[in-house]
């Protein structure tokens, strides 16, 4: 680790995806993320990388699907209604079996809806990115640290199980800075990627990458082994943070930027006396159910905090089916909750 | 103890470089900081503000919606945050831009004509950076030696004639 620099969170994401040895970036800009396009056009050019703006971020996702087809880290990043543009093309990396990183800055939605930061695409990152039977591999950093980190475990994890990586940050988390430090270049280099379809002067059979399968048995094969996969990824990738979740009567839920606002309300409800903690999952998908289930040993009621209607907490309360009363507190449209907010409805759920 | 700071103002006064400055300072001395600037239509002209967080635990939400010290640099600002403030707190007015007087009596007002004192002393555009230095004179969250090696840090190579500068605007405000 090098000398703690102060970096806007989409700017240190960036420097970690060079890092961690990307070298294909595709995009097209948007707030609040258009700061990862602008450092990867200065920087790429400087590591004899490619920095591509193309005509639409439909075509920016296909041109990741072709990087990636030839086994390099490529890499794409969007905001909310960037992220629905590509989901065709997320879909059709999904089907090939390729690793890539995409990179999801929220904003309000629906529809073109604002530019300040949300969480409001729970649903479509851990649901439906694209059509079929399919999951993406979703990381949420917290901190603007987290943010590089998180590049490097997502390629890393995207290339061990062949499945495309999301990191899931929102506007607060991109552009907020805060000290960073980066592992040093090429301190984790790519997986060899025997499928790649590259160059090979004859020595080897040709590979194909393909995800269309017009006979349905030889499809529904191809399906069920991706899934064998994604069950060895629920089994063995989740990852969440526990503070104070020992004793904790009340666990709060949250992730991303909100769960640093719960964090604030959870210190706050602790010196007041109420036995409050935090589970953070930091993997989405896989959902954190073992440190859910864990929390359920002592803890009387769960509290989900998002910037959204309430997403994630469909999956707290598919994980404790119904063992535990689940509430939710939520901000949406670009609203950031307050810690004192949070607190209240901890205060409240106490009294019960 | 966490030191929160909103420094607000128009697009162009240098209200997230004097955060940057502020953030830069709590990194010199190995503190936990964040810096979070308003990034809507107002970077295009228009109001801008800053969020500065400095402590020695990691920080939890970098949004200041109490600040401990404000820094208010024209009068939307000034009328939007001022009841903010916490109790026992900090306000650093730009008199030049804001004819305001603050009623309230449980925070501490400094009423400092910063953008005609950096015309003056042939400063200009640095009334952000005299209020700077007003503001660790008050509350020294950090050594002013850490924020002359943040002035360093943060003065890009293109522009390096203004660390001197910047240097004694954040004189001109300890002094005043």
């Amino acid at each position: 680790m090098q000398e703690r620099v102060l970096m806007k969170g989409n700017e240190a994401l960036a420097e970690a995806a060079i890092r961690a040895g990307c070298r294909h970036y595709f995009g097209y800009p948007i707030t609040p993320q258009t700061e990862i396009a602008a450092y990867m056009a200065k920087r790429m050019p400087k590591v004899g990388g490619t920095f591509l703006q193309a005509e639409s971020e439909v075509a920016a996702i296909n041109m990741v699907l072709g990087a990636a087809s030839a086994g390099v880290r490529a890499m794409t990043s969007s905001s909310s209604p960037g992220i629905s543009l590509k989901c065709e093309g997320i879909s059709y990396i999904a089907g090939s079996d390729l690793p890539c990183l995409i990179v999801d800055v929220m904003r309000g939605g629906p529809g073109l809806g604002g530019i300040q930061p949300s969480q409001a695409d729970y649903w479509q990152v851990t649901r439906a990115l694209g059509h079929g039977d399919a999951q993406v591999l979703v990381y949420a950093p917290s901190t603007v640290q987290e943010m590089v980190d998180m590049v490097v475990k997502a390629y890393e994890k995207a290339e061990q199980y062949r499945v495309p990586a999301v990191l899931l940050a929102d506007g607060m988390l991109g552009q907020m800075m805060e000290p960073v430090s980066f592992p040093e270049e090429g301190a984790h280099a790519p997986a060899e990627k025997p499928w790649a379809a590259n160059g090979h002067q004859n020595a080897r059979k040709h590979n194909i990458i393909n995800s269309l399968f017009l006979k349905p048995d030889e499809l529904e094969n191809r399906v069920r082994e991706r899934f064998q996969r994604y069950a060895l990824i629920q089994k063995n990738e989740q990852l969440a943070e526990e503070t104070m979740v020992e004793d904790a009567e009340i666990a709060v839920v949250a992730y991303g930027a909100s769960a640093r606002i719960a964090m604030n309300a959870v210190k706050a409800a602790r010196a007041e006396g109420i036995k409050a903690g935090l589970i953070r999952p930091v993997s989405l998908w896989p959902f954190p159910t073992d440190a859910i289930r864990r929390a359920a040993g002592q803890a009387k009621q769960f509290l989900c905090v998002e910037m959204s209607m309430g997403q994630m907490v469909d999956d707290v309360r598919l994980t404790l089916e119904g063992s535990r009363p689940v509430a939710f507190y939520g901000r949406t449209g670009g609203i950031i909750p307050t810690p004192a907010e949070v607190l209240d409805q901890i205060k409240e759920l106490a009294k019960s | 103890m966490t030191a929160n700071i909103l420094l607000a103002g128009f697009g162009g006064q240098g209200i997230l470089f004097a955060g940057k400055v502020l953030a830069y300072a709590g990194l010199a001395e190995d503190k936990q900081v964040s810096w979070l600037p308003s990034y809507g239509p107002e970077m295009r002209g228009g109001t801008a503000n800053c969020s500065v967080c400095i402590s020695e635990d990691p920080i939890g939400s970098p949004l200041v919606l109490a600040p401990d010290v404000l820094v208010a640099m024209n009068a939307p600002s000034y009328d939007k945050f001022i009841d903010a403030v916490v109790p026992g707190g900090l306000a650093l007015v730009d008199s030049t831009l804001i004819d305001r007087k603050c009623k309230r009596t449980d925070i501490a007002v400094f009423y400092l004509p910063a953008t005609a004192l950096a015309n003056e002393k042939e400063l200009q555009g640095l009334a952000n950076i005299i209020l700077v230095g007003k503001m660790i004179a008050e509350r020294p969250f950090v050594s002013f030696e850490s924020v002359g090696h943040a002035i360093d840090k943060c003065v890009p190579a293109r522009k390096a004639h203004l660390v001197e500068a910047n240097k004694r605007a954040i004189a001109l405000g300890k002094s005043l």
